[in-house]
């Protein structure tokens, strides 16, 4: 229905805009459904045996890439996934909601944010992009970094809290959420986006499309041939689960209610 | 309109349970360039598995020779059997029946036990997809079943297309196997087309609701099972608990209430909650947390209510036909071995179903059922003529000439005021949770509200006119998920259909005694998310 509104946008859009990949990052992380268990011993959270699933904010930024190459302003969507052996099913996933291929970087250490940060740098420098779009943070650690180390690394404008995204003439234009409402800027590309919650809806990924999945390519980089510095610039003390609320007292009228208040003295 | 898509596999599997896992597997194993599909309505394999679990290991021995050295991830042997009669104050310990004997078999998580299945299916080429669910079945030309429709995604509740909506799928096979669990709603539908329960009794059913905790250090003792009946259930009333003893201290703990339960005020629920409760139970939980919790029904109704298993296009395995052993508390056993039959049988005739009814009436699944089929049904008759029965059928190995009927769970349900209540000696709790919203929490149960009500109920008039009098309502209260309610606000007295509770048990299907409540598919992944249960 939009088939000759494309055209025209890709008949008048450059050859350099045209030629544009966006890579997007896709961490895996505990599903949001997963109630969480801290280790009885304080190390970690629980992971065996648990959900695992992409970080929606991640979800959110490959479907705006994938909507922005529908629309013709860019013809390949790369997704970038850093971790374990075992995450090629989550890029699969990945591949099978629309991304053209996927960039694996192996590795069995947690990564924190300026080593992801500069494994994206690693992979730019590579591959290019015109624009790369990450979550605005994972739910695992809400770290919220990744995508501003990576912009000040590669020197590139970022745009973070994306609510809108609009790309024309080399240039990204992105409502920002923020506290006093709604930002607008403009970001020269190539730039680093991040994602809000509002940006879109992800799409659902349909049956024929996993199987078509299994055809796209995932390239495989160790970790170590990066020579990426895997330094944890952060130490976790401990993990704790919040405190357990105290269980609440019934009163019988509003009487009791204000004689129990002036007794915690808070009447 | 535009065609719906269409994908084709030689076989296609409903359901990644123990059943449809295992029959893959043994397919491939046999016939690796047969291409097989699995599908499954959790968002992901194991997430809607509820059970005990204690198994039987025989099966998994031929199907995977080698799985000793490669355990599923909670995987204890069976220690101590402790079998008790319990009192409201106290408990007597029994001599342990044969069936509940469990030297040699495995506590596991079957949830676990089939998210460790599945890469091992896939491993042989199957392809397991979890997050769709199979809303309904496809036909060919000569009324022979072709496959399964794929449930739309991205529907309102109002039944309008939202932004991200994606039309489901038809899946097409020369042959569909249904491995959907107890009251499947696609088998449901299949066995009143093809009227494949004319010569059966009508099926059985309980209802378990399991918890899974993390206790203190020091109070558990891996591998110790332990079952108990009598208090909380009065004598009329089939009902029982399990108590099984993992590693890293947890516990594994449920209670099962047979659906041929007569009392409109009984609450499933509520029995499991006053058994922890009860001074045996208590301290050993006091202090601990609820890492899971869920419920699930179970199929009883065992060889007298046996449907056919075969139609033109497609068959049944395990527990969507109902192959459980109930004195023996076990299925999984059942399941694995009827998967595995199942594949044997396509494997050497063609990916025909025909036949497979008499193969599987042939075999040890059967002869296994036939032994027991006359223990539960004696139940009806209350506790004590039901442990004499059972005595009887298991000292003679089921050699009696005679096969005790089954009658359908819905229609034992009694009036109110038809019989005098049984006089519910119930204690104080302490113990978490609440109530059945605060257990609902720890299912993780997820439904998008925004799409149409998977609870269809055929006529709600008849909640108010006639049920709230004849049987007050039963639903409020067999549910384990608070799903029903009946309101009563300016718009009258109505009923409440809290849909997103739901953690898709199908009591409710079962036991509402007008039979207007059918179970459907909601959106592909929603439902109880549960962990190692």
């Amino acid at each position: 229905m939009h088939m000759g509104n494309w055209q025209e946008h890709r008949r008048y859009t450059n050859f350099k805009e045209l030629q544009m990949k966006i890579m997007v990052g896709y961490k895996r992380v505990v599903d949001y459904n997963v109630r969480i268990q801290v280790k009885p011993d304080g190390s970690g959270v629980v992971t065996d045996g648990v959900k695992l699933s992409a970080n929606p904010f991640d979800d959110i930024a490959l479907e705006e890439a994938l909507r922005l190459r529908e629309k013709g302003v860019a013809d390949e969507v790369i997704v970038v996934a850093i971790g374990p052996a075992d995450l090629t099913a989550h890029l699969r996933n990945g591949l099978a909601m629309g991304a053209n291929r996927a960039i694996h970087v192996v590795t069995t250490d947690a990564v924190q944010p300026l080593t992801a940060a500069r494994v994206f740098l690693k992979l730019v420098e590579k591959e290019q992009p015109g624009l790369v779009i990450l979550g605005k943070q994972a739910i695992d650690d809400d770290a919220n970094q990744t995508g501003q180390m990576l912009a000040a690394l590669w020197d590139r404008p970022q745009a973070t809290f994306a609510g809108k995204v609009e790309i024309a003439d080399g240039k990204a234009t992105v409502t920002r959420e923020v506290d006093a409402g709604l930002e607008v800027i403009e970001a020269e590309l190539p730039a680093v986006i991040t994602t809000d919650l509002r940006l879109n809806e992800p799409r659902f990924i349909k049956l024929p499309d996993i199987m078509k999945a299994k055809a796209k390519p995932i390239d495989t980089i160790e970790f170590a041939s990066l020579g990426v510095e895997a330094h944890d610039h952060l130490k976790t003390t401990h993990y704790a689960p919040p405190a357990k609320r105290s269980k609440g007292v019934m009163v019988k009228d509003a009487a009791e209610l204000v004689a129990a208040l002036k007794q915690k003295g808070l009447l | 309109m535009s065609e719906r898509e269409t994908m084709e596999y030689d076989v296609i599997v409903v359901g990644a349970g123990p059943a449809g896992l295992s029959f893959a597997i043994r397919l491939k194993q046999l016939t690796p360039d047969t291409t097989v599909c699995v599908i499954e309505k959790a968002s992901t394999v194991g997430a809607q598995i509820l059970s005990g679990a204690v198994i039987e290991p025989q099966p998994l021995d031929e199907l995977l020779p080698g799985w000793r050295d490669n355990p599923p991830p909670i995987c204890v042997p069976a220690g101590e059997d402790e079998f008790w009669l319990l009192s409201k104050t106290g408990g007597r310990k029994m001599m342990v029946p044969p069936g509940l004997k469990n030297h040699g078999n495995f506590i596991v998580s079957l949830g676990a036990m089939c998210a460790w299945l599945a890469p091992q299916a896939e491993a042989l080429g199957v392809d397991v997809f979890p997050g769709f669910a199979a809303a309904d079945t496809i036909y060919n030309a000569d009324g022979s079943v072709a496959g399964v429709r794929i449930g739309d995604m991205g529907v309102a509740r109002d039944g309008s297309h939202k932004p991200g909506y994606t039309e489901g799928i038809d899946i097409k096979a020369k042959v569909t196997v249904l491995a959907e669990g107890a009251r499947g709603s696609l088998t449901k539908q299949l066995i009143k087309r093809f009227k494949l329960d004319s010569g059966s009794d009508p099926q059985g059913y309980s209802i378990g609701i399991k918890e899974l905790w993390q206790l203190p250090a020091g109070r558990v003792t891996p591998g110790k099972i332990m079952h108990s009946f009598g208090w909380p259930a009065d004598s009329h009333t089939y009902g029982g608990s399990f108590l099984y003893h993992l590693d890293n201290d947890q516990v594994a703990l449920g209670y099962v209430s047979g659906l041929d339960y007569s009392d409109p005020n009984y609450q499933p629920w509520e029995a499991f909650q006053q058994w922890k409760n009860h001074p045996m139970m208590q301290p050993l939980l006091d202090g601990g947390t609820i890492l899971s919790a869920g419920a699930r029904a179970i199929v009883t109704g065992g060889y007298q209510s046996l449907p056919k298993v075969e139609m033109p296009g497609a068959l049944l395995v395990g527990d969507t036909a109902g192959l459980l052993n109930v004195p023996k508390v076990k299925g999984t056993h059942q399941a694995i071995r009827s998967g595995m039959l199942a594949a044997e049988h396509l494997a050497n005739n063609d990916l025909n179903a025909a036949g497979f009814d008499a193969t599987l009436r042939g075999s040890a699944v059967m002869a296994e059922l036939k032994k027991v089929r006359n223990i539960k049904p004696a139940f009806k008759k209350g506790l004590w003529i039901g442990m004499l029965n059972a005595a009887w059928e298991t000292v003679t190995g089921g050699a009696s000439p005679w096969t005790l009927k089954n009658k359908p769970d819905w229609s034992s349900l009694h009036k109110l005021g038809a019989q005098e209540e049984p006089k519910r000696d119930y204690l104080q709790r302490t113990l978490a949770p609440r109530d059945r919203l605060a257990g609902v929490y720890f299912a993780a149960t997820e439904h998008d509200e925004d799409q149409p009500v998977h609870l269809q109920v055929a006529d709600t008039s008849i909640c108010i006119d006639r049920c709230t009098t004849e049987y007050g309502n039963p639903c409020t209260r067999f549910c384990p998920a608070s799903v029903y309610e009946i309101v009563d606000d300016d718009a009258g007295k109505r009923l409440q259909i809290n849909a997103a509770n739901c953690v898709h048990c199908k009591t409710c299907d079962i036991k509402d005694p007008y039979q207007i409540i059918t179970w459907v598919t909601p959106e592909g992944g929603s439902g109880p998310n549960y962990q190692n249960m």
